[in-house]
């Protein structure tokens, strides 16, 4: 059975290979009805050349449709924030238009959507002009609250950790279960691996305090790395998006200082305590000083980074390895790249965990560092 | 010239990841021959070390995301 299993594979990827081979040199005739001018005429209707970098970076970006398939779009609520009033639209009312051409006027102001960002365009022009570096010289840009795919994604996880864990939950109302029934059954090593992961790190018993909040940070980016190696939703990456790690990385900086004690702070302006005398010190804590405040940042930070570059790296890995069928315009070419995508997704999915168990660990190590008691 | 010089950048990251995992994996490995009945607590630290290297080379690469 095994060496069938893998014969079967070997040859498909073979056979597949095979056909980029034989259609090399299968002219692209779709244009013929149209070729009764020159060539250069032929060029501007064809499509346009393949951009592999432009589309990996436009998949790992927030959009303002939720693109599952060509022609599958499903368009999302458009929420502007003007100086008339709050402007509401769908998206469909862009027309896929990314390049502010379409121009969708509401409530007496012209509205264009140019790289997924949406600007008014100033009274009395009809048209965008862009300047140089393809920014729009005759329209500002809106606050925008609208419901993006990030957004979706959020409320998504939101409603799964709601959902799960609150079945979970209802089941230890009365005291312990010996053993715990339904969805409880999946949650419990789950919620137990991070309560020891805040039981290494904080100091009992102020690790129960926190807790709650490391179980939500853990859950909340596991889910969401692993929504975002979906493709049939649109694949989104909220958790590579700076904005949601920023506030990740904000919460945990926030709950580090509101409860850091007078030990982290004297660790951080006098690490070397009673180990030198006075005179001794002053020397180094010149570097030392600011390199441990600069430290206080840096590390959330860090944090933040971390989650952002991997996961984003992961999309846009994926996205480019299935890009080469596209570049190389050939469906033959699925036989190297699908194995491959195949191969990279599953490191993704061990990269999902890694990262929200990394993000939940330091956490928790720098919140215990911040509550730590005086010990030595 | 700058999407050039950008590349190069991530690269040069990527070498600094790649030597520092691997020195990790191997001093890993030995530490694992020394005294296999640790290999557990090993293997759990030589995750953590490789995500908090890997993390360091990610400042490198969103900066030449950045540049180019």
């Amino acid at each position: 059975m095994h060496n069938f299993l893998k014969n079967t594979f070997l040859f498909a990827i073979l056979v597949l290979s095979g056909t980029s081979f034989a259609s090399a040199d299968h002219p692209v005739d779709e244009n013929a009805p149209e070729s009764l001018g020159t060539d250069h005429e032929i060029r501007t209707t064809e499509e346009k050349e393949f951009e592999a970098a432009e589309h990996a970076i436009h998949h790992v970006l927030d959009a303002h449709d939720i693109h599952i398939a060509d022609g599958l779009v499903l368009a999302l609520p458009v929420i502007l924030w003007t100086e008339n009033g709050m402007v509401t639209f769908m998206s469909s009312e862009f027309h896929h238009d990314d390049e502010g051409h379409h121009i969708v006027p509401k409530n007496g102001m012209n509205f264009v959507k140019i790289h997924e960002k949406i600007y008014q365009l100033n009274a009395g022009d009809d048209h965008v002009l862009f300047d140089g570096q393809h920014h729009p010289m005759n329209a500002t840009a809106v606050t925008d609250l609208s419901i993006t795919k990030n957004v979706v994604t959020l409320f998504v996880v939101a409603a799964l950790l709601l959902f799960i864990f609150i079945r979970a939950a209802k089941q230890y109302k009365s005291g312990l279960p010996i053993a715990p029934k339904g969805i409880a059954k999946w949650t419990e090593p789950g919620i137990v691996f991070v309560q020891t992961i805040a039981k290494e790190n904080i100091e009992a018993p102020k690790y129960q305090k926190f807790t709650p909040y490391l179980l939500t940070v853990f859950f909340f980016i596991f889910f969401g790395n692993l929504l975002g190696l979906i493709p049939f939703i649109g694949s989104p990456n909220m958790t590579g998006n700076i904005s949601i790690t920023i506030l990740l990385a904000a919460f945990t900086f926030v709950i580090q200082m509101v409860n850091s004690k007078k030990t982290y702070w004297m660790h951080i302006v006098d690490p070397l305590g009673h180990s030198l005398p006075w005179y001794g010190k002053v020397p180094l804590y010149i570097i030392l000083l600011p390199i441990e405040i600069a430290g206080i940042f840096i590390k959330p930070v860090a944090l933040l980074i971390r989650l952002f570059a991997n996961i984003t790296a992961g999309h846009i890995i994926v996205v480019s390895l299935i890009a080469i069928i596209f570049v190389n315009k050939n469906v033959g070419w699925a036989g190297l790249s699908v194995p491959m995508t195949l191969f990279i997704s599953v490191l993704e999915l061990l990269v999902a965990f890694l990262q929200a168990y990394i993000f939940t660990m330091l956490s928790a190590m720098y919140i215990g560092s911040a509550v730590e008691s005086k010990h030595h | 010239m700058g999407t050039g010089i950008a590349a190069i950048g991530a690269g040069l990251a990527v070498i600094g990841a790649g030597i520092g995992i691997g020195k990790i994996g191997g001093s890993a490995l030995e530490a694992m021959a020394r005294q296999p009945e640790l290999a557990g607590k090993i293997q759990t630290v030589m995750i953590i070390a490789a995500a908090l290297v890997e993390g360091a080379a990610l400042f490198g690469i969103v900066v030449a995301f950045l540049q180019g």
